[in-house]
């Protein structure tokens, strides 16, 4: 499950380059000057006040709005080479799925679209089944939408997302509205996720201990207009359990990005 | 949060207690339900009934409950051969209509520019009221069968047509980002998406459709036809054979009836979440 991305030299390749990349939307400058490497296999948190440009980043690294100027690329390749070539999924906040189709065959959809023009889409070595197994979700493979819970939609949602085996995952806010236990549980799951399939996540929280406690690395971003206020290391122990929220480290962690949250 | 859940908790508990009574009581209250509108449905037809006997109305003005009853025996035949030239009618021009307000509520949301030119003529013909339109079809189609279709297509079309732009474009802002994502073509985004999230919509049209478009036939048959429940309505209203008249109303609504029923349970069928 590993090997895809790792190198003959040991050192894996950029999962995302950021040169000098900036957004604007007319006037408004969305994000400005973003300079930034992004290891493969790396687990990023990015946090920053609302209106930092949180999710443009996302949007931007996944060509879905492009760069006003700089440049980006996406294991080498540019973000829409990469895009045709399924190299990242996108998580959003709201799970996002098609009502009228089951579970199972939600998680199928991204396998049936590109189908019909021929182009190659990479499948996962896990079949749609077997990663709503993974998920939590046997038994409830043929319930559609409205039966499921708010959770149980953002796992389907997780599970359609790595059906193609990206190697790159891109979640906006994903767990935002959902409970505080559904919350934990889903955390967890996700960290298993990326230990066990090696892929790169970028997580979009507002949650601090959120960012802490599932980030390496945690990526402040900074408002008006968006930019990159820090990057903090998360030296925690691996693999994380929920207890180490209680550690002096964890709150010291949060009680640092909570003092730069206030600057910003 | 936390008001939320305990709200979310007394909503639960409510539904619960509504459970258990269900099942002491269903039987019952199925009863009930059924009682009341057909009892009130009795009641009306009985003060009818004598209401006209007590009062010596004459038949031809308002006949009762009992002469319309014995024209449904009697002129039995005669209502069914009316009624067949009207259902032909009324579903011919629900499958028209409908057909022709989804493929042009598919040109509307596939280009601007053709929205923009022909929206505001779709708004024009259903300000004309149907019966000024009528006339007007029957000259152009002549008396026979193809402008009672037209006009029953007509009726339903402009519902149709507003409610599928709107089902097409349902689509969530988030779920055309997915698409994008996933590099979908557009007939990919209109046939996965945009297509499926309009059914609803569509069928709200459809129920409506299916009650207009008898009216839109039997509109037609008025203007000029020599069969038809339209027809017969006015034959019969000329004559002063009320009885006929009542019985071929209660024909009509009940072909209306019909069509809402069937399009209600191809719903059930297809929209299913």
């Amino acid at each position: 499950m590993q090997g895809h991305q790792t190198t003959v030299a040991g050192k894996s390749p950029a999962a995302a380059t950021l040169r000098d990349a900036s957004v604007r939307f007319g006037s408004f400058t969305a994000l400005s000057n973003i300079t930034l490497d992004i290891d493969a296999g790396d687990f990023w948190t990015i946090l920053g006040p609302s209106g930092c440009g949180k999710s443009t980043m996302l949007r931007l690294v996944s060509d879905l709005i492009p760069a006003a100027s700089g440049s980006l690329e996406v294991f080498g390749k540019t973000t829409e080479q990469a895009r045709l070539a399924r190299e990242f999924a996108f998580v959003f906040q709201d799970a996002t799925l098609l009502p009228w189709r089951s579970a199972l065959s939600n998680v199928e959809l991204p396998l049936e679209i590109g189908r019909s023009r021929g182009a190659t889409i990479p499948t996962g070595d896990r079949t749609p089944m077997e990663l709503l197994e993974m998920v939590g979700l046997k038994g409830r493979e043929n319930a559609l939408p409205h039966e499921l819970s708010g959770g149980m939609r953002q796992r389907v949602a997780i599970a359609r997302a790595l059906v193609c085996q990206p190697k790159l995952l891109l979640m906006d806010e994903p767990f935002g509205a959902l409970d505080e236990m559904t919350r934990d549980r889903l955390n967890l799951q996700l960290l298993d996720i990326w230990r066990e399939t090696g892929t790169t996540i970028l997580f979009v929280t507002h949650s601090i201990s959120e960012a802490v406690f599932l980030g390496q690395r945690v990526l402040m971003l900074q408002a008006h207009p968006g930019r990159v206020k820090k990057i903090i290391d998360i030296d925690l122990p691996e693999p994380r359990e929920i207890k180490i929220r209680e550690t002096p480290k964890f709150n010291k962690y949060c009680g640092q990005l909570r003092v730069l949250l206030e600057e910003c | 949060m936390a008001v939320e859940a305990s709200v979310d908790q007394d909503r639960e508990i409510d539904t619960a207690d509504e459970a258990g009574t269900d099942l002491e009581n269903s039987g019952n209250q199925r009863l009930i339900e059924i009682a009341i509108p057909v009892g009130t449905a009795i009641a009306l037809i009985l003060i009818w009934q004598f209401g006209v006997r007590i009062f010596g109305v004459p038949t031809y003005i308002a006949p009762a409950p009992s002469d319309v009853v014995a024209v449904f025996s009697d002129e039995f035949p005669l209502l069914l051969r009316n009624f067949w030239p009207t259902l032909y009618e009324s579903v011919t021009g629900f499958f028209v209509g409908n057909l022709a307000a989804i493929l042009i509520a598919v040109a509307f949301v596939h280009s601007r520019t053709v929205e923009r030119a022909f929206f505001p003529i779709a708004v024009f013909i259903n300000t004309i009221p149907i019966l000024a339109i009528a006339p007007i079809l029957v000259l152009i189609f002549g008396a026979g069968l193809t402008a009672k279709v037209v006009i029953a297509a007509l009726i339903c079309f402009f519902p149709t047509l507003v409610n599928m732009v709107r089902g097409l474009q349902a689509v969530s802002p988030q779920a055309l980002e997915l698409a994008r994502i996933l590099s979908a073509s557009k007939s990919e985004i209109f046939w996965k998406m945009r297509l499926p999230s309009s059914l609803p919509f569509l069928f709200s049209a459809l129920k409506i459709a299916a009650t207009t478009c008898v009216i839109g036939a039997i509109v037609g048959e008025w203007i000029g036809a020599d069969v038809g429940l339209g027809a017969l309505i006015i034959d019969s209203t000329f004559n002063f054979r009320s009885p006929l008249l009542y019985a071929t109303v209660f024909m009509s609504s009940g072909l209306s009836v019909l069509l809402f029923v069937l399009v209600s349970i191809a719903e059930k069928l297809i929209v299913r979440w």
